[in-house]
């Protein structure tokens, strides 16, 4: 159940996207957010999902893997799709009591599921082929100029990283403690929202407990290690673009020209 | 009460490319009121085999039938059974979570729909069972020694009134008496109530000390199952899987070699001493 | 002067109720003077609560002393500017080894103490690719540290310690949370560090069996160390070592009972061999 999580994993394999310049990967995540929001019509979506799925093929992590990471925010995802489908006006298609679907209701829905699922693909699809600390120097790396303005770039950087790398642990961790407090008749599974949310409290408590420890284990070892800032710290991988890196931008380039090319030929229509 | 595990097996993440097997037809009875020692390497299986006992974890394939009945039945009644068999997960103290001891200690109990006046019987029949010092029930849990925390968490799991008890690990992480005081307490107990016990141990020392029977996994398979005496005969062949026998065993065989007429079956101090001194005939 | 000396070494903490108005005084290390020679194998037993992990960590600089001075290769811990330097010279392994992975990499995790102290990108590489191998983890470097088994994690946390290249590391019961082979790995892996790269070596535990090849064991209780020496020494101690919550090897408990029993056997036997070779002497 809870070990489904896969959002903020690290997929080990070799493969050319792995391989890539974080830098690159982090542009490229926001190229492509950015490609799904420009326009509505077919031929877009049909160019963004050869795009996604060749992405997904070259980074040799399987769909079946990338999938997964939907169900954390399956609800999410209905939601938005019962949103679009019953409030949007237009053409009425069908009439079901007070709710009334419309023709644009459909085309809004099925798009903005598209664009959620995407989206959520498209992102763990970075975090599955870059390990958290090749992130983090991205992140550090691309945002360093903020450190002007005395924005600690590296601590938040080191903290996400830090993050990333407990995600499952911590995951591991709640389902040992659900299922400790199972054994001794604890039910998660029935009764109503609050009789469920009370339940928590004895997942909860002790998870806290245990993430201070931990995080507080980790500091003192942290600090053992030399660890003050980024202060007189070097890079074991320092980042360097090579030549796969810069065809990876002229790609990347290509594609968001070619989107906003199509998106200009077709106005605003849907076919 | 009795269990029978009918060949079990269970495979991990089925569908995700990390599939893994790690029960393989698996098979034994747990006959009411044993000492059973459960022994294995790390990642051989045994924890994923003790949570099938109480339904934590479904079997792949196979049945279970606790006292005759299948528990894999649509109508069996699997929160009954998670209350017949206790499991005590390691590092047990790790989910207390109440203000104080007594408090932690009804949890089991209450989630089992007694009374007031029997669930709290019950936390003070089980805190009693473990030896805990009744000036502690109030306090918090999280004042406590390590070994005291683990009683503690012993005890929630025994207020349930389980028929079967089983514990992973009991002595991770305590020092030698914290070691002995867990588990001659334990031992107690299964004496005092008639309960049955499942330890999953590391320890050979402690296993062929205390219990009656010793089931063996390795790569998810019941390897070996038998009595102290005969498992550890069959050292050489534990040693392949990463396991060992009891020091004295090891010195017993040395000194048979040596031309010293000793028992190589002995398994603890007492048994050794006894038969070194018959040896060189001294009693 | 030794590695690691101290010298009337008291840490006291204030223990406070809920509100916190102090409820009194506890004395983790009481007035504890060592004195621990560089390129010894040095074992630091005690029960729980006997105050052996406080002590450790004063020899990393993460704890300083209420009263007294410990000083690592020269160097008082209690002066600020020194304290990267202590941490290069006496590095620190801790008990949980996922508490105290921080990187996703293997190579990356064993690169991150190197990186704090500003070694050259080149020479980390070089210093990762020594550590790993020394503690035969090298086939390992590009895989995730989640994936390992506990004493493949706590190899890969020495070898993190190992490339900050320190000329004493110190291990606070590295062993606890670990399976029988886990810690048959670690114990070997300290041996060899020791011998081979002449790394002084300070353990602290609670398992008997690690320390029988220690150089030197000191015996931890209430804070106050209450026996020091040799194995051999310390373990013919059976009656006062089970009194601090110890214990004694098997082989040593029953050579000890068989001395009871009357048989005329020398005092601390420590393996099977010794036990054997003094059995058959005796009996002729």
């Amino acid at each position: 159940m809870i070990r489904d999580i896969t959002i903020g994993q690290y997929y080990q394999t070799k493969s050319v996207i792995h391989e890539l310049d974080p830098r690159v990967k982090l542009m490229g995540t926001m190229v492509f957010i950015i490609s799904l929001f420009f326009g509505k019509s077919i031929w877009m979506y049909l160019a963004v999902t050869v795009f996604l799925a060749a992405v997904i093929k070259l980074s040799r992590v399987p769909l079946k893997f990338i999938v997964k990471g939907l169900k954390a925010v399956l609800i999410l995802i209905i939601f938005s799709a019962a949103f679009n489908l019953f409030l949007t006006d237009g053409e009425v298609v069908v009439r079901l009591w007070k709710l009334k679907i419309t023709k644009e209701g459909i085309y809004q829905a099925v798009f903005m599921v598209i664009r959620l699922m995407y989206l959520i693909m498209g992102s763990s699809l970075m975090t599955l082929t870059t390990t958290p600390n090749n992130l983090t120097d991205a992140l550090e790396k691309s945002l360093g100029f903020l450190k002007v303005i005395k924005v600690p770039v590296h601590e938040i950087a080191m903290i996400m990283s830090i993050a990333l790398r407990f995600i499952p642990i911590l995951i591991e961790e709640t389902d040992k403690i659900m299922k400790a407090q199972m054994a001794r008749g604890a039910d998660f599974e029935n009764g109503n929202l609050i009789k469920r949310a009370k339940a928590m409290v004895p997942v909860l408590v002790p998870l806290f407990i245990s993430a201070f420890r931990r995080a507080n284990e980790l500091a003192m070892a942290m600090e053992a290690r030399c660890y003050h800032g980024s202060e007189g710290r070097t890079k074991m991988k320092p980042l360097k673009y090579n030549r796969r890196d810069r065809i990876a931008y002229a790609v990347l380039a290509v594609y968001l020209c070619g989107i906003a090319a199509l998106n200009i030929y077709m106005g605003g229509r849907i076919i | 009460m009795s269990i029978i595990v009918d060949k079990i097996s269970y495979t991990y993440e089925i569908g995700t490319g990390f599939e893994r097997q790690a029960l393989k037809e698996v098979s034994c009875v747990i006959e009411k009121g044993e000492f059973i020692g459960l022994i294995g390497h790390t990642g051989s299986g045994k924890s994923t085999f003790i949570q099938h006992l109480n339904g934590l974890v479904r079997a792949t394939s196979g049945s279970i039938y606790y006292d005759g009945q299948d528990i894999y039945d649509k109508d069996y009644n699997m929160r009954e059974l998670r209350s017949k068999v206790g499991l005590v997960f390691q590092y047990p103290e790790h989910q207390l979570f109440e203000t104080d001891i007594f408090k932690d200690v009804c949890f089991g109990p209450k989630n089992l729909g007694l009374t007031k006046a029997d669930v709290e019987l019950r936390a003070f029949e089980a805190l009693r069972l473990v030896g805990l010092d009744e000036s502690l029930y109030y306090q918090s849990p999280f004042d406590l020694s390590g070994g005291q925390k683990r009683r503690v968490a012993i005890a929630g799991v025994l207020a349930m009134k389980p028929e079967v008890l089983i514990l992973d690990e009991p002595t991770a992480g305590l020092d030698p008496k914290g070691r002995d005081d867990i588990l001659d307490c334990v031992k107690a107990l299964q004496q005092e109530t008639g309960i049955t016990v499942i330890l999953v141990s590391h320890s050979m020392e402690d296993v062929a000390k205390y219990v009656g029977r010793i089931m063996v996994m390795n790569d998810g398979m019941l390897m070996f199952n038998g009595t102290p005496k005969e498992i550890f005969s069959h050292y050489r062949e534990l040693e392949e899987i990463g396991l060992a026998a009891p020091q004295v065993t090891y010195i017993m065989n040395d000194l048979k070699n040596a031309g010293l007429d000793v028992d190589v079956s002995a398994i603890t101090v007492d048994e050794a001493k006894a038969s070194i001194l018959k040896a060189l005939g001294r009693n | 002067m030794g590695i690691v000396r101290t010298e009337n070494l008291t840490f006291e903490y204030i223990r406070r109720d809920e509100e916190g108005n102090v409820e009194g005084i506890t004395t983790a290390v009481d007035n504890v003077n060592l004195d621990l020679q560089a390129g010894q194998f040095i074992a630091i037993l005690g029960h729980n609560g006997s105050g052996k992990s406080t002590l450790a960590k004063h020899f990393n600089a993460l704890v300083s002393p209420t009263e007294g001075t410990v000083w690592v290769d020269g160097m008082d811990t209690r002066d600020d500017a020194k304290t990267l330097d202590i941490r290069q010279t006496a590095g620190m392994v801790f008990q949980n080894p996922d508490n105290q992975i921080i990187c996703t990499l293997v190579e990356e995790e064993v690169g991150f103490g190197p990186e704090n102290i500003g070694v050259p990108t080149d020479e980390i590489w070089l210093r990762v690719e020594e550590s790993l191998k020394a503690v035969g983890m090298y086939q390992f470097r590009k895989a995730s540290p989640n994936k390992l088994s506990g004493g493949q994690k706590q190899r890969v946390a020495i070898a993190g310690i190992v490339a900050m290249k320190p000329k004493c590391i110190i291990l606070d019961e590295p062993t606890a949370m670990l399976d029988p082979s886990g810690r048959k790995e670690v114990i070997s892996v300290l041996h060899e560090l020791n011998k081979r790269e002449n790394v002084t070596i300070i353990l602290i535990t609670h398992y008997m069996e690690e320390v029988i090849d220690a150089d030197r064991v000191f015996v931890m209780d209430d804070g106050k160390i209450v026996l020091s020496g040799t194995p051999r020494e310390i373990f013919s101690q059976a009656e006062y070592l089970k009194r601090l919550r110890l214990d004694v090897p098997q082989v040593t408990e029953l050579a000890y009972e068989l001395k009871q029993a009357g048989i005329p056997l020398p005092d601390g036997i420590l393996t099977k061999e010794e036990l054997t070779a003094a059995l058959t002497a005796f009996k002729g």
